[in-house]
């Protein structure tokens, strides 16, 4: 064992089998994660959750299922920021949302939507606009932490000045301030933003097709997953996209070293928003 | 300086990075057979001008890396502002938006650890010019993974403490003048 190159084929294979067991005991499936970072946060877990190795976090795992959350809050949680990249909301704002307005009803899904500083973005853009009420949004995530959280609307206080400017920066057409309350180092987001959200628990990886969609907006969750998972996962949002529909991803990924690359047209280049092609 | 032939380099830099970089990335030739990743930071709001100003004065061929992208020999990659920038052990990149790790995204450490576990003994990393300690604990990865360190001369570096911090995690690390960090890396990919 004091050969590093063989201790890291052992962690490989100890990896592999985490990741079997997870899959059979709990059906989550990472096992197709991009493998780098996974194997990052799979060290930070086994560190922090204080075992020896992952062979005997794996051994708790399988027998104890109150270890599940915990793991899956290492392997899932990202932290992100409402409005993150001003320009890619000041774009869905400005070319669009002149196309979503002649659909006289509406379905976005915001797909991995963790915490849901994506989802009150879209709701306060959508509600700036005045789409909020023909709208229907999916709010999806496999951790159900993260979807309480989201749920709940509730943010640390002193994230506020950081997502009221890139707000502003987005072309926000009125006060980030007027939609929450802040209390106790908290921001509390109103819950009239949730009336037209489903919160639901849905995996990219093994759950199927959602119908219908106008907008689907999923930035920075396809850089987790290996080449052959992202191309899964495309071809579902091709699949819930109606035709001519809009597809929004992170601004460092891209549809180029992708098969399903051919489904979809550059809507704004730049901002890494896409359209479904007509076929 | 090393037994087993080079496959890629890693290249940390932070304050005095361009200075740094200006003497390395031009002095490698086009034919030159190496991959190269590296993370500068850089504040998250700005977009990145580093690939472009280095892709007009170099040989090879510089871009910032995006995600999933094959890895190819003679380019160098820059990690893009707040995003980290990982090596894939079946021969591409990935980023992610994982927390900041020592204040930085794009880390150092983040870098150097995924390539240490994908080239083992075949890495050369590399530390450059920075005010801060990121990319000791990398360096020190891929020094445990059988690769080679190398160190700017913290004494003749725009701020020393980064390559201070590395050379204290790797006391086997080559610390070398820019130069002679430009020469050496040509001498390695000029290997067979």
């Amino acid at each position: 064992m004091n050969d590093p190159l063989e201790h890291e084929k052992v962690e490989d294979i100890e990896i592999r089998l985490l990741l079997d067991a997870l899959y059979a005991r709990y059906h989550y499936d990472f096992r197709h994660y991009a493998m780098a970072s996974l194997k990052r946060r799979l060290r930070q877990a086994r560190e922090q959750m204080g075992f020896e190795s992952l062979s005997a976090l794996q051994e708790r795992l399988l027998h104890d299922p109150s270890m599940l959350p915990r793991l899956l809050g290492f392997l899932t949680v990202q932290v992100s920021e409402m409005f993150r990249d001003p320009s890619y909301f000041l774009a869905i704002r400005q070319k669009v949302v002149p196309h979503l307005r002649t659909y006289p009803s509406l379905k976005v899904w915001v797909a991995g939507c963790s915490a849901g500083e994506e989802l009150y973005s879209l709701v306060i853009l959508f509600r700036e606009e005045g789409l909020e009420q023909r709208t229907i949004f999916y709010a999806t995530d496999i951790n159900q932490d993260a979807l309480a959280q989201a749920e709940a609307g509730i943010f640390h206080l002193d994230r506020m000045q950081l997502f009221t400017e890139n707000h502003r920066k987005s072309g926000g057409k009125s006060s980030l301030s007027d939609y929450y309350s802040a209390a106790y180092g908290r921001a509390s987001f109103d819950k009239s933003l949730r009336r037209q959200v489903v919160f639901s628990d849905h995996s990219l990886v093994t759950d199927a097709v959602f119908g219908e969609m106008h907008l689907v907006s999923c930035r920075n969750v396809l850089i987790y997953f290996d080449r052959g998972l992202q191309d899964h996962a495309l071809g579902l949002f091709k699949d819930s996209l109606i035709r001519k529909g809009f597809l929004g991803i992170g601004a460092k990924e891209s549809l180029r070293f992708s098969s399903q690359s051919a489904a979809f047209s550059d809507f704004v280049r730049e901002e890494k928003i896409y359209q479904r092609r007509a076929e | 300086m090393t037994a087993t032939a080079a496959r890629a380099v890693v290249i940390g830099a932070s304050a005095g990075a361009l200075e740094a970089l200006s003497a390395i990335l031009p002095a490698l030739p086009a034919d030159f057979a190496l991959p190269i990743f590296i993370v500068v930071h850089i504040p998250p709001d700005k977009q990145s001008v580093l690939a472009t100003l280095f892709q007009a004065s170099s040989p090879i061929v510089v871009r910032e890396a995006e995600d999933k992208e094959p890895i190819r020999g003679g380019t160098a990659y820059f990690a893009p502002p707040d995003y980290h920038l990982l090596v894939e052990a079946d021969g591409h990149l990935s980023l992610s938006s994982d927390e900041l790790v020592l204040y930085s995204r794009p880390s150092i450490d983040v870098l150097f650890e995924s390539a240490s576990d994908a080239y083992g003994p075949g890495l050369v990393g590399v530390i450059l010019s920075g005010a801060n300690e990121d990319g000791a604990a990398g360096l020190r990865a891929v020094v445990d993974a059988g690769g080679t360190a190398v160190v700017q001369n913290p004494d003749r570096a725009f701020a020393p403490a980064m390559p201070e911090a590395a050379k204290a995690a790797c006391p086997e690390a080559n610390v070398l003048s820019l130069q002679d960090i430009a020469a050496y890396l040509q001498r390695i990919a000029c290997r067979p």
